[in-house]
């Protein structure tokens, strides 16, 4: 019951670590991929029947240019697929690389029901309690650098700009974090 | 229980689970042989919880729990007191405000608490009220749901122990605000929101706009000064999309509103203030009594309560927010007039003031259509539109089949 609306509180206790930059600071390549995705229109969520289901395919779209151009750019650094019929629930992996070594971790996310006014809480199981930058269950935290973002951009942005703009800043800076701070062994992780 | 739960905790739940049989040991003991005289023993005494009454009576003696109670009848506060009987609230997030207005609920007797809460108590909750060291590494559901029946077993306790955000449970959540009435067919009475995230209020917003359920929400800042509590009646009042939030509204920058690698901060004190205004104005609602808050401040700083009524946004991005508020239309604002605070400016009201000692004058309020008053930004939300471009001819399964493809 920490936070107003818009806040997000009770991370877990750990030290605090570096303040992260906003994403156009942290990756100069951000504005390009943000004018590539497409931008979806229909404002609906999962409960909104067939306009969910127009919406979904716009998201669909969104994520399959999103691939297209990490594969253009040899940068793929994710696969995502949904699991369910009705796209709400999305399954995959992600991974980075830091110092040679691939680090690579499944995700997971649920579409919320008051879909797209709230973004998905992107989830990594095997990060959970590893960092301050995680709530409980793998929840990573987007509170500062993206949710601003994505609540300014509602319907526009999607899960590919979730992903693009949200969990890529994310990994490539808390994983060199976690790396060096011991918190993720190179040897005996989920790396391939 | 957390995975992550250190020894300690492990250790602070076991001896939570011992207390808790014994208690049940106890109690059972107490059942079946007659009431032992007062013992005066120095180990922590567990009195097992009262049996329970059917009827609240206003009898004035040392063993009535309700004698307080039923006293603010003839005080003249409240005309049916036994009513709350009858009610059934359902409360979201069981933090330092939601645990505190669940008790407070508890002891006023309320027929029917449902209680959510996907989190299990931490010691780092510990400066706030209601839960205590030996909760810790218990769901906060069972733990509260344990205290709360030892306190007033009259009491009919539901607890859910998920997050109400996620598609599934959102279903069953929604069912349990239709159907969580007293009698297990009717709607619950009001929702309370005491979480402490953005995704949940929303979810909340969403369930109580398709239930057609009136709640009230609440938030403590993350510096611990300040708070609010808002009352939300689907379509009569704003709804929690009908205005957009604050960053939004300013184009401020989130980092300036919070600090950045610091931890929320909390107090004890404004956290029981906001549950205390919560549910005060929740007893107003559920009782009839005094003027209810539509929105309230709470500055500690300052001692300041702002208080404001939001009207719904027309334009508000929430398709059951518009639908409810279409319901309202047209039946004018009779409702407001019954409810709100404004009883004096009402239909037959005379002026407050007789005499105008300061020679106060009110310039340009001719013809000012009341709604204009809150001055509400009408947001750029609710554009719904069909997407009219290219390739969204392909059904759903071809495109997933096509993502799953180019990822192979």
């Amino acid at each position: 019951m920490d936070g107003g609306p818009g806040g997000k509180a009770g991370r877990a206790e750990a030290p605090a670590s570096e303040p992260m930059p906003p994403v156009w600071a942290s990756t100069d390549h951000a504005p390009h991929v943000l004018e590539e995705i497409p931008m979806l229109h229909t404002r609906a969520g999962p409960r909104d029947g067939n306009q969910w289901i127009s919406r979904v395919k716009e998201e669909m779209q969104a994520v399959i240019a999103l691939v297209r151009i990490n594969k253009e750019k040899d940068n793929d650094w994710f696969q995502i697929n949904p699991l369910n019929k009705l796209c709400t629930r999305w399954e995959g992996k992600c991974w980075t690389y830091y110092q040679g070594v691939r680090f690579e971790f499944t995700l997971h996310f649920d579409v919320p029901a008051s879909y797209p006014a709230t973004c998905p809480d992107l989830i990594i199981p095997h990060l959970d309690g590893k960092t301050a930058k995680i709530y409980r269950g793998g929840r990573i935290c987007l509170d500062l650098h993206f949710q601003p973002l994505w609540a300014r951009n509602v319907p526009k942005f999607g899960i590919a700009h979730a992903l693009a703009l949200g969990l890529g800043p994310w990994l490539s800076l808390e994983i060199p974090s976690l790396v060096s701070a011991g918190l993720l062994p190179v040897t005996g992780t989920t790396a391939r | 229980m957390d995975p992550c739960a250190s020894s300690s905790d492990v250790i602070a739940a076991l001896q939570a689970e011992i207390t808790s049989l014994r208690a049940a040991l106890h109690s059972v003991t107490a059942a079946s042989s007659p009431p032992p005289p007062c013992t005066t023993t120095s180990s922590p005494v567990f009195r097992p919880g009262r049996v329970k009454i059917d009827h609240m009576s206003a009898e004035v003696t040392d063993s009535n729990p309700y004698s307080r109670l039923m006293a603010l009848k003839r005080m003249g506060v409240v005309k049916e007191y036994e009513r709350i009987r009858k009610v059934s609230v359902l409360i979201v997030g069981l933090g330092g405000v939601g645990s505190v207005a669940a008790e407070m609920l508890t002891r006023c007797g309320i027929g029917k608490l449902l209680l959510f809460d996907y989190d299990v108590v931490e010691l780092a909750n510990m400066n706030r009220l209601f839960f205590r060291p030996e909760h810790a590494g218990l769901r906060k559901t069972e733990a509260a749901m344990a205290t709360l029946e030892s306190i007033n077993p009259d009491v009919c306790l539901e607890g859910h122990t998920y997050d109400v955000t996620s598609v599934p449970h959102f279903e069953h959540f929604l069912d349990r605000l239709r159907r969580g009435g007293p009698d297990g067919r009717s709607p619950v009475h009001l929702v309370l929101s005491c979480v402490d995230n953005y995704a949940a209020r929303t979810a909340i917003n969403q369930a109580c706009n398709e239930a057609d359920v009136a709640w009230m929400e609440s938030g403590v800042s993350e510096d611990a000064v300040s708070g609010h509590i808002q009352t939300l009646f689907p379509g009569r009042t704003a709804c929690f999309e009908c205005l957009p939030p604050l960053l939004v509204a300013s184009g401020r920058e989130e980092s300036t509103l919070r600090r950045e690698g610091v931890c929320a901060a909390s107090l004890p004190t404004t956290m029981g203030i906001v549950a205390g205004l919560l549910v005060q104005n929740a007893l107003k609602y559920l009782l009839d009594f005094g003027d209810l808050s539509y929105y309230l401040g709470y500055s500690a700083l300052t001692d300041h309560f702002p208080r404001h009524t939001l009207w719904p946004n027309p334009d508000c991005g929430n398709i059951w927010c518009r639908r409810r508020q279409e319901t309202w239309r047209g039946k004018g604002r009779a409702w407001h007039r019954r409810e709100t605070d404004c009883r004096e400016v009402g239909e037959g009201a005379g002026p407050v003031h007789g005499t105008n000692e300061w020679g106060i004058e009110v310039i340009g309020r001719e013809g000012v259509d009341v709604e204009g008053e809150v001055g509400v930004e009408r947001g750029s939300a609710g554009s719904v539109q069909q997407s009219g471009r290219e390739g969204t001819e392909a059904s759903l399964e071809e495109l997933a089949a096509e993502l799953s493809q180019l990822q192979s």
